[in-house]
């Protein structure tokens, strides 16, 4: 039911990228389609009353083994994170640099990018 | 809002230097503990940045860059990465393998203290100065780089010049 | 219990979604998109993540800042409609089937509370959680994993934030090269 929903908010993103006229809510779209792949990502290693992995000096280490969450996705995710800040700084620089070219964020108005 | 003074309301303006350090000191907090606890290079190198984005936020753009220039932090970010780079390597010429953590483990005090876990505070310093450096340069491309009308042309144009136009 | 928050947080997240993409305001598009990263956040620390938390927390306002000073002091900051019908009607379509054909495939996965890690004993998780402390003296296990186990990830990450930025300037660096002549 969980995992659905995130699949539903991928989907919401990418309909915002495909079905969307404005070059920002088109930023948003892909943004919104990289949260849901993340939370999912990290959904997949949750456990039932699990904890975090980080250990302390009074941890039992075959208890915390038993009940420790997934390690890999979280470093996983962490890395895409922060690769998805530069991602979304490149797309606003090309924004930025097609508004100075045409004057507008309409992807419509942009003739000369049509095949 | 004043139209001589750069930047934001005296209000933001001192909260901001108050601030400022507390913002840094945490930043640098998370990056040297984040062997130990939730954090690492990662979002101590992003918090560390913000505080030249709030710094470049409301004093304007000059005090800023006078703290952190464009040039340096273009020179940081490779360093940081090139720091990196050289651990790995050192790995290599030390032991045979690359990325390999070649400082012993429990030296000199025993788990759960600053300087326990080999390479691994030593990478996220260098992660963390990378990843300040490159987001406070995306920043100031992004940000104060402008679109303005130039004789009937459009043109990207800095804060600064346009005021120096005025 | 983790799981209805979860599911909770999710509604909330789809809602600010679709307000996000449907609104005609860029402002309140982008603000929008703060909620649903803070909601993000709050997910991800109530399944046992405080480092992502944290980081996606600050990479949140961050990347806030930046769309709002970049994006939203333009003069056309309203467009409304849609692309053209049939391109939309086609879109909708498959994202339907993508929709349908989701739902059948996560029947298949292992439920939402119990990881491939905890069913299998050979599972590389499970050999990082219990040597990590042992072999790398790192009590966060995600600190021993990005930057001992598995450090050619981050050196890729590092590689693709470097060569993002060189991008990013050299799309923007078009006017100076032009003022020099």
């Amino acid at each position: 039911m969980i995992y659905a929903m995130c699949f539903l908010l991928f989907l919401i993103g990418l309909y915002g990228a495909t079905c969307k006229k404005n070059i920002v809510k088109i930023i948003l779209g892909l943004v919104i389609m990289e949260y849901a792949v993340n939370l999912f990502l990290i959904l997949l290693g949750w456990r039932t009353n699990g904890q975090a992995p980080i250990m302390s000096q009074q941890t039992d280490l075959p208890a915390f083994t038993a009940t420790a969450v997934d390690p890999i996705p979280q470093a996983l995710v962490l890395t895409s994170i922060v690769i998805g800040l530069g991602i979304l700084s490149l797309m606003v620089a090309i924004a930025i640099r097609l508004y100075e070219r045409y004057g507008t964020f309409d992807i419509t108005e942009m003739r000369r990018l049509k095949g | 809002m004043n139209e001589r003074q750069p930047g934001m309301s005296l209000v933001v303006q001192t909260v901001t230097r108050w601030l400022k350090g507390f913002i840094f000191l945490y930043g640098v907090y998370v990056i040297l503990y984040g062997h130990l606890s939730p954090g690492g290079g990662f979002a101590g190198g992003v918090i560390v940045a913000s505080t030249f984005i709030l710094l470049t936020l409301s004093f304007g753009r000059e005090r800023a860059l006078g703290k952190l220039g464009k040039l340096m932090a273009s020179e940081l970010d490779s360093f940081g990465a090139l720091l990196f780079l050289l651990i790995a390597v050192l790995g290599t010429a030390i032991g045979g393998t690359f990325f390999l953590n070649f400082i012993e483990k429990n030296w000199p005090t025993g788990n759960f203290h600053l300087f326990s876990a080999g390479i691994i505070p030593l990478c996220n310093i260098a992660i963390g100065i990378k990843v300040a450096a490159s987001l406070f340069m995306i920043f100031i491309i992004l940000a104060v780089i402008r679109v303005q009308e130039v004789r009937g042309k459009r043109k990207l144009i800095t804060t600064e010049k346009r005021r120096k136009e005025r | 219990m983790v799981e209805l928050l979860v599911g909770v947080f999710l509604l909330f997240m789809i809602i600010g979604a679709l307000i996000a993409l449907e609104t005609t305001d860029l402002l309140s598009a982008v603000i929008s998109m703060g909620a649903v990263g803070a909601a993000l956040s709050i997910c991800f620390l109530l399944v046992g993540a405080p480092d992502i938390a944290i980081t996606q927390m600050v990479v949140e306002v961050l990347s806030l800042v930046i769309l709002i000073r970049a994006t939203i002091r333009r003069d056309l900051t309203t467009i409304e409609g849609d692309r053209d019908f049939f391109g939309l009607m086609a879109t909708l379509a498959m994202i339907c089937g993508l929709l349908i054909f989701g739902f059948s495939a996560f029947l298949r996965l292992p439920p939402f509370g119990s990881p491939a890690m905890s069913q299998s004993f050979q599972a590389p998780a499970r050999q990082y959680l219990n040597c990590g402390l042992k072999e790398t003296g790192a009590a966060n296990i995600v600190a021993a994993v990005i930057l001992d186990y598995r450090g050619y990830d981050t050196l890729g990450e590092a590689t693709v934030l470097f060569t993002s930025i060189l991008g990013a300037l050299a799309i923007l660096r078009v006017y100076s090269r032009k003022k020099k002549q």
